[in-house]
């Protein structure tokens, strides 16, 4: 089988006339940890964005060249579906206002008129929170909105939400911006656990949790993709001197 | 006298002032309440509440084809401004940008500023011209037309409010647009809406001037919407106007029953802002 799940060849983007990311190629490798680092405004955002469509919500937007999930262009399949196997979490937690926690878990099925048995449900809803490391905490108020959850219990309950339309792909961008140190630890140990069952690409503008959590690292700079490979070889002997000036904290 | 001592009589006064401008503004307010409920109370029961108006010196007169009329007057002015009125405010929410969503402002502005016997005018050439007759439809429409900038600016107010990060959510799970307004951006901003919606209602509800040549008034009890009916401000427009004691009594009784409901929704609507 393929080692590689995603492709992004020759790929393009700019908003008006800024042109955000520049001809970038790079594959990603299956069930592992790919981080995306680079100082604000290097177009990592916007680059996991076009992984899974969401930027086509900001208008003006042009996109060349093409990103292949085992060899399908996303851009010529529904965007729909594109975000169903492709998942995303966002950098402040947004569980919906109006629903359970549980609602909140199978929202993807609800919204989309996807119809499950309860027994489905009851099964979809344990597996996921479990997944995420949160069905211990939960279990007893399923049935509450969420709003009483600590930031990092939401930002859980959003990966959980996510996992229970069983991506192939879950983007995670700057997850724990929002979060405090402690729920920071507790989502990383998290994605660690995580990559066993998906692929996981996570957009970061922390060093540390980049070396921490990820088996490969992606470099951006000023919408270039500046170097990409294991984190331990890009952490140790970086091969671009931007890249080693940007770990030395030198800029960014 | 100590400087000190000065400084806090000069704030007790200023504080009195404050009060006694304040208090000021309760006293039309209580003195119209006091007129309507003295006046309205005594003829208001349930007979009042369920029989139809009498001739002069009839005994027993009430006002049930007018409150009957003015829940059909009411309901066809929501059923028709609640549905475009959401989903105007939903696009100059989403759309916000685009000349059409500009020029859609602009014409809702001067729709609110528009008189309302101005609407009566034009519902009249519009809708009972060419239907031959007065009709509830076309004082519902004409209805419909104040209630609707409310509805639209309660919409795009409430909606502007609601975190875009919700939106993206929705649509993150690979959830259709229709479905993510529909289902995500309508219900959480629900409250609000229903705001406008019982705010809009509020104002409609004591409307007289484009009723008088759109339902027109109707002695009858009637649930036809093509036939003319009668409505609270109308029966207390005919009425008050009239010669008679026994009229002008109904009147301050339809009266009280108006003010019950148009406070009952402010009230309701307070509680809605709360929560």
């Amino acid at each position: 089988m393929n080692k590689h799940i995603l492709e992004i060849d020759r790929l393009n983007v700019s908003i008006g006339a800024d042109k955000i990311i520049k001809d970038i190629s790079m594959a990603f490798f299956r069930k592992k940890v790919t981080a995306i680092m680079g100082p604000s405004g290097c177009g990592k955002t916007t680059l996991v964005r076009c992984i899974n469509r969401m930027h086509e919500l900001i208008p003006n937007t042009v996109v060349t060249g093409s990103i292949t999930l085992y060899r399908k262009n996303i851009y010529e399949m529904n965007p729909i579906m594109v975000r169903r196997e492709i998942g995303m979490v966002f950098q402040r937690p947004n569980p919906f206002p109006t629903m359970s926690i549980y609602d909140n878990v199978i929202a993807g099925y609800l919204l989309n008129g996807i119809k499950l048995t309860r027994s489905e449900k009851d099964t979809l809803v344990e597996s996921s929170l479990a997944k995420a490391g949160l069905w211990n905490e939960v279990k007893d108020a399923l049935h509450r909105r969420g709003a009483f959850l600590s930031g990092g219990q939401q930002q859980r309950l959003c990966i959980a939400r996510a996992l229970a339309m069983k991506p192939r792909v879950l983007l995670l961008d700057e997850p724990t911006s929002a979060l405090d140190p402690k729920s920071t630890a507790h989502i990383e140990d998290l994605i660690s656990e995580l990559k066993e069952t998906v692929t996981i690409i996570m957009v970061t503008h922390n060093i540390g949790q980049a070396s921490r959590v990820s088996d490969f690292t992606a470099f951006l700079y000023l919408g270039e993709l500046v170097e990409y490979g294991t984190t331990e070889k890009l952490f140790t002997v970086p091969d671009d001197k931007r890249t080693e000036e940007y770990l030395s904290r030198k800029f960014g | 006298m100590n400087r000190v001592a000065f400084r806090l009589v000069k704030d007790l006064g200023f504080r009195i002032y404050l009060v006694a401008s304040t208090s000021v503004l309760l006293i039309p307010l209580g003195l119209i309440l006091y007129y309507i409920v003295s006046n309205g109370i005594t003829v208001i029961n349930w007979d009042f509440l369920t029989s139809l108006p009498k001739p002069p010196g009839v005994l027993g007169a009430g006002i049930s084809n007018a409150i009957v009329g003015s829940g059909l007057l009411i309901g066809i002015a929501g059923a028709l401004s609640i549905p475009f009125g959401v989903a105007i405010g939903l696009f100059l929410n989403e759309f916000s940008e685009t000349h059409l969503a500009s020029a859609v402002r602009l014409c809702v502005e001067v729709l609110q500023g528009i008189p309302s016997i101005v609407i009566g005018i034009v519902a009249y050439l519009w809708i009972v011209v060419p239907l031959g007759g007065f009709s509830a439809v076309s004082g519902g429409i004409a209805l419909a037309l104040m209630m609707l900038p409310m509805v639209v600016r309660a919409t795009e107010e409430t909606l502007k409010l609601i975190p875009h990060s919700l939106k993206e959510a929705s649509l993150g799970l690979g959830v259709p647009y229709y479905r993510t307004m529909i289902k995500i951006i309508v219900p959480a901003g629900a409250n609000g809406i229903l705001t406008g919606v019982l705010l809009g209602v509020a104002r409609v509800a004591g409307e007289t001037a484009p009723l008088l040549f759109t339902a027109f008034g109707n002695p009858f009890m009637t649930v036809n919407i093509t036939q003319p009916v009668n409505s609270l401000p109308l029966i207390i427009y005919n009425f008050a106007t009239s010669p008679y004691p026994d009229w002008q009594q109904v009147a301050w009784g339809a009266s009280l029953v108006l003010i019950i409901f148009v406070l009952g929704l402010s009230l309701l609507t307070r509680t809605l802002i709360k929560r």
